[in-house]
């Protein structure tokens, strides 16, 4: 039988950041109650002891908004629900505003046992102009915090392609981060997303164009592995053996159970997401849900999320596909685009930037 | 009626210088269109001929008027196409007159089109009468026109009626003089048939209808007729002739006048114009001369957008072809652009119209490909091979002559931008033959120029350097050997068919610079790099490239949320529809079009 990650939204930001169009809303003590019974009483519903449940990853939204006795009772439901194993990756993503010394003990006493912390950039003039609540000084006292507090698997995020970034003030912020007591770096291309203060206030004008995005990403990639974090995934870098093992679920299309409002699932052969909208999920017995794919992890489907993977897929997982696949890869190959060893395919970091294309090209 | 009663004449002017307006009056003031029916420019009833205020093919109209000799009289007004690439139909039209009114612009006097139409005339043995319209103008000049007329046509033209159509100021002088100064028509009722088919056009319930003019004997319903060229026979349902705006069926036409027969005719390239119409149970002896099958001149590829629409594309030209003989195609395999028809046109204007009435009556998204016009090859073995389409250009080593036609041109321009055409025509290799002022201010150039050198944007260049003054006309001249290379335009290494044409050798560089210029404007950047080459043979004479894009991922892939990716990806799959698959490359439709305005 196979393992099962469980995901759970937390839809409460203190104040939502301009680029972000993940959901959330306002937080309130009270929403917070409901919202807790919620995910308790979902819990209850989708309760599957036959399979070992190995990641839990409390998503948002602002999670670390929530008490640790909130989330460590949610991480006793799951226990008494589902079979999560012993050592089990246990993910919280955290704001560094949200963070006390104190706090971060709490944490660690629930069961959480790697934190994801919005850094985003170690230079000030940047999260000024991310609108983060938080400078670099913080971000750095919170890390090193945590790590004292016991947590040895932390991520950092950090943005990249903001509007007038520098290679030297990208690497300025690798730098700094690489030398904090971290294992995993997830580092993203700025997207401007429909709907969000960012694209009401033109800022996607003002973004690198491709190719300087595409400059700073190879920077991005080639600094990051020269100190320690391998890429393992488009956006994601990690130390040996701390490659986010709950992420990796989505891209190898492995089962997971999303709860919360806006949370996505895919488990039992369908993929399935839960409506954005809050009081719904508190109001229903058990959260609304529509299907959103009901014959997933097709050949198409495995290629677009194996190629995110530096792995990359085996063609032996593609029959069907294989000869017409193999012919389109000389002209990859030659492009600098991809690796072929006659078995496993996988995209170089060139690659990775164009992969839409890329995955267009070989199967769609 | 006598013959001595009818005139039978037709309307000759350079664009715009009023001669539907002058029709329009005419109608009116012969009361032969009630006020109140009247609609602008009656004569002209395809919206393209309007908006373009040309006419594109002739229409004939049977007037009355009572002269102030106090007879009444017949008028036959045959409406000409003004354009070159009508020449053949014009000379048809002109054929069934006795007579032609001249119309010339007050202020602007004589264009190329008004001396090529009018020489036509005077071949026909036609009476010129000129007009000078547009007298209302502030700068009209009518003193300064008439000895324009006299100077560089040579008829008498101080007297000529002065006008203006507009205003309806003086139409009675025109009405006058077409009785007393355009013949009669000559012509014996009582011989063989013998009728020249002047124009013909499809009518979905009586079948082609054709227009005539009956030169000797009679028709009458229930008649056999014989189309001489094509040996046809019919019997005739209808003869009659048409007021402003309806066929009047009166059961017989004779000698002298013009008139329209129908006899259940299915097709209209039965039907051709220049065609003599005999009685098959009395024939004449002879055609009547002149009859020649016109031949297409400038031909281009003519594919759908959408290559699902294929076959609207052929439904849409069958039923021009109806209406229009002279328009040719045939289908083509074309890798570039999937399946589409050769078409042959006329000239330049017979091409644009085409294209516009297929996409604006047709609706259609057409991607067409640069004109070509006959090439005339003769191969090392003596075959002759003409050649209208460059994929299917001969092996240069296998060519012991190649020859392109030539025109001659008449360009009238104010002295002032003498400089810039002998400029623009030296560049398209034209010879310059002589120059001959019309007056002070105003030259007209005479040129041979290559065809293939104006099929292209020669009109347009040639308006916007003489800041739209300059009029431009030509005919054939014949071929004339010539250095023809074919260059082919390679993207990625793989030669793209509908981008090949045929140039003169010492124009392949510039022209290669400049399509792989255009092409790289044109083809977006893409998941390679699209290198972009102009070859003679193996010879790779330019390039360009377009260098691959460098970014397009979606970074974040979190939440799960597969779905919206994958949709993402489809809509990216649905955008690629639009464009053209050659290998790897993607190409836009608009590329395509791109090179086909290179100066502007």
């Amino acid at each position: 039988m196979s393992s099962l990650g469980i995901y759970i939204h937390v839809p409460f930001c203190g104040r939502k950041c301009a680029y972000c169009d993940f959901y959330s809303t306002a937080y309130s003590r009270q929403a917070a109650d409901g919202y807790i019974s919620a995910v308790l009483r979902n819990l209850r519903h989708y309760s599957d002891r036959t399979r070992p449940t190995d990641t839990l990853y409390f998503g948002g939204g602002t999670p670390s908004l929530l008490t640790p006795d909130q989330l460590g009772n949610i991480i006793t439901e799951v226990r008494t629900d589902f079979n999560l194993t012993p050592t089990a990756e246990i993910t919280l993503e955290a704001n560094p505003s949200a963070l006390t010394r104190e706090r971060l003990e709490k944490l660690r006493e629930t069961g959480i046992n790697r934190l994801s912390i919005g850094v985003q950039s170690m230079r000030d003039d940047e999260l000024r102009f991310l609108d983060r609540t938080h400078d670099s000084a913080r971000a750095e006292r919170t890390v090193r915090e945590a790590h004292a507090a016991g947590f040895g698997n932390i991520s950092c995020d950090l943005m990249l392609a903001l509007p007038g970034q520098t290679r030297d003030a990208l690497l300025y912020s690798i730098d700094r981060l690489a030398e904090l007591p971290i294992q995993h770096i997830s580092a993203y291309i700025l997207k401007v997303e429909d709907g969000t203060p960012f694209a009401r206030d033109g800022i996607a004008s003002q973004l690198p164009d491709g190719d300087l995005t595409a400059e700073l990403y190879l920077a991005a990639v080639e600094a990051l592995e020269s100190r320690g974090f391998s890429q393992y995934e488009i956006s994601n870098f990690a130390r040996p053996g701390f490659e986010s093992r709950h992420n990796t679920r989505y891209w190898k299309c492995e089962d997971y159970l999303g709860i919360g409002p806006a949370a996505h699932s895919c488990c039992g052969g369908v993929r399935f997401a839960v409506p954005r909208d809050l009081q719904a999920f508190i109001d229903s017995p058990v959260q609304p849900t529509e299907v959103t794919d009901d014959s997933p992890c097709s050949s198409q489907e495995r290629i677009m999320l194996g190629l995110r993977l530096t792995e990359g897929i085996a063609l032996s997982d593609f029959p069907d596909e294989r000869s017409a696949i193999e012919k389109k890869i000389p002209a990859l190959e030659s492009a600098g685009y991809c690796r072929f060893d006659g078995e496993r395919l996988s995209l170089t970091p060139r690659g990775f930037l164009m992969s839409n294309q890329i995955i267009g090209f070989l199967a769609f | 009626m006598a013959n001595d009663k009818i005139r039978n004449f037709c309307i000759i002017a350079h664009i715009d210088h009023g001669k539907s307006t002058l029709a329009d009056r005419i109608l009116e003031k012969t009361e032969t269109v009630q006020l109140r029916d009247m609609e602008d420019q009656l004569l002209d009833n395809m919206d393209i001929e309007r908006e373009r205020g040309i006419t594109i093919k002739a229409r004939a109209v049977r007037l009355k008027y009572t002269a102030s000799d106090g007879e009444d009289y017949i008028f036959n007004l045959i409406d000409t196409p003004g354009h070159v690439d009508f020449n053949y139909e014009v000379s048809r039209s002109l054929a069934a007159c006795e007579g032609a009114i001249l119309v010339v612009d007050a202020s602007q006097g004589i264009e190329a089109q008004t001396l090529a139409n009018t020489y036509l005339a005077i071949e026909h043995d036609l009476e010129v009468v000129p007009v000078v319209n547009k007298i209302d103008l502030p700068s009209a000049d009518p003193e300064r026109v008439c000895a324009e007329v006299e100077n560089v046509i040579g008829i008498p033209a101080m007297d000529a009626p002065r006008i203006s159509a507009k205003m309806g100021t003086n139409i009675e002088a025109v009405l006058e003089r077409i009785v007393t100064d355009i013949p009669a028509p000559k012509g014996d009722p009582e011989k063989p048939l013998k009728a020249l088919i002047f124009d013909s056009y499809y009518d979905s319930y009586k079948g082609v209808i054709i227009y005539v003019r009956v030169k000797e004997g009679r028709v009458k319903v229930g008649d056999n007729i014989r189309l001489m060229a094509t040996g046809a026979v019919f019997t005739v349902v209808e003869a009659g002739f048409m007021d402003a705006t309806n066929l009047v069926n009166n059961g017989s036409l004779e000698a002298g006048e013009v008139g329209y027969i129908a006899a259940s005719i299915k097709s209209i390239g039965d039907t051709r114009v220049g065609d003599t119409v005999t009685n098959n149970d009395d024939p004449c002896d002879e055609p009547l001369p002149g009859y020649r099958k016109v031949n297409p001149m400038v031909f281009s590829g003519i594919y759908p957008a959408d290559g699902a629409k294929y076959g609207d594309l052929r439904d849409a030209l069958e039923k021009l072809r109806l209406n229009d003989a002279s328009l040719s195609f045939e289908p083509e395999t074309s890798i570039a652009l999937g399946f589409g028809f050769r078409c042959g046109f006329l000239g330049l204007l017979h091409m644009e119209i085409i294209q516009e009435r297929l996409e604006r009556e047709y609706n259609l998204d057409l991607i067409t490909t640069a004109p070509s016009v006959i090439y005339k090859v003769t191969m090392t073995n003596g075959d002759v091979q003409y050649i209208d389409n460059p994929t299917n250009y001969p092996d240069p080593a296998l060519i012991s002559i190649a020859e392109e036609p030539m025109v001659k041109a008449d360009i009238l321009t104010p002295s002032e931008f003498v400089g810039n055409i002998m400029e623009l025509c030296q560049d398209r290799r034209g010879i310059f033959k002589d120059m001959q002022y019309l007056d002070d201010t105003r030259v007209n150039l005479h040129y041979e120029l290559p065809l293939n050198e104006i099929v292209y944007d020669f009109f347009d260049v040639l308006k916007s350097r003489t800041k739209g003054y300059a009029s431009f006309d030509y005919e054939m001249l014949g071929y004339t050997p010539s250095k023809l290379v074919k260059l082919d335009i390679l993207l990625n290494g793989e030669i793209v068919d509908a981008l090949s044409f045929i140039i003169h050798a010492d124009k392949a560089y510039a022209r290669a610079r400049k399509i792989a210029e255009k092409l790289k404007d044109n083809i977006p950047r893409q998941l390679f790099e699209v290198p972009i080459q102009a070859a003679i043979g193996g010879k790779i004479i330019g390039r360009e490239n377009v260098k691959a894009m460098r970014k397009d991922v979606l970074a974040k892939c979190y939440g799960g949320d597969i779905t919206r990716k994958k949709k993402l990806l489809e809509k990216q799959k649905e955008g690629k529809k639009r464009m053209r698959q050659l290998g790897t490359v993607e190409v836009p439709q608009e590329a395509f079009m791109s090179v086909l305005k290179l100066d502007s």
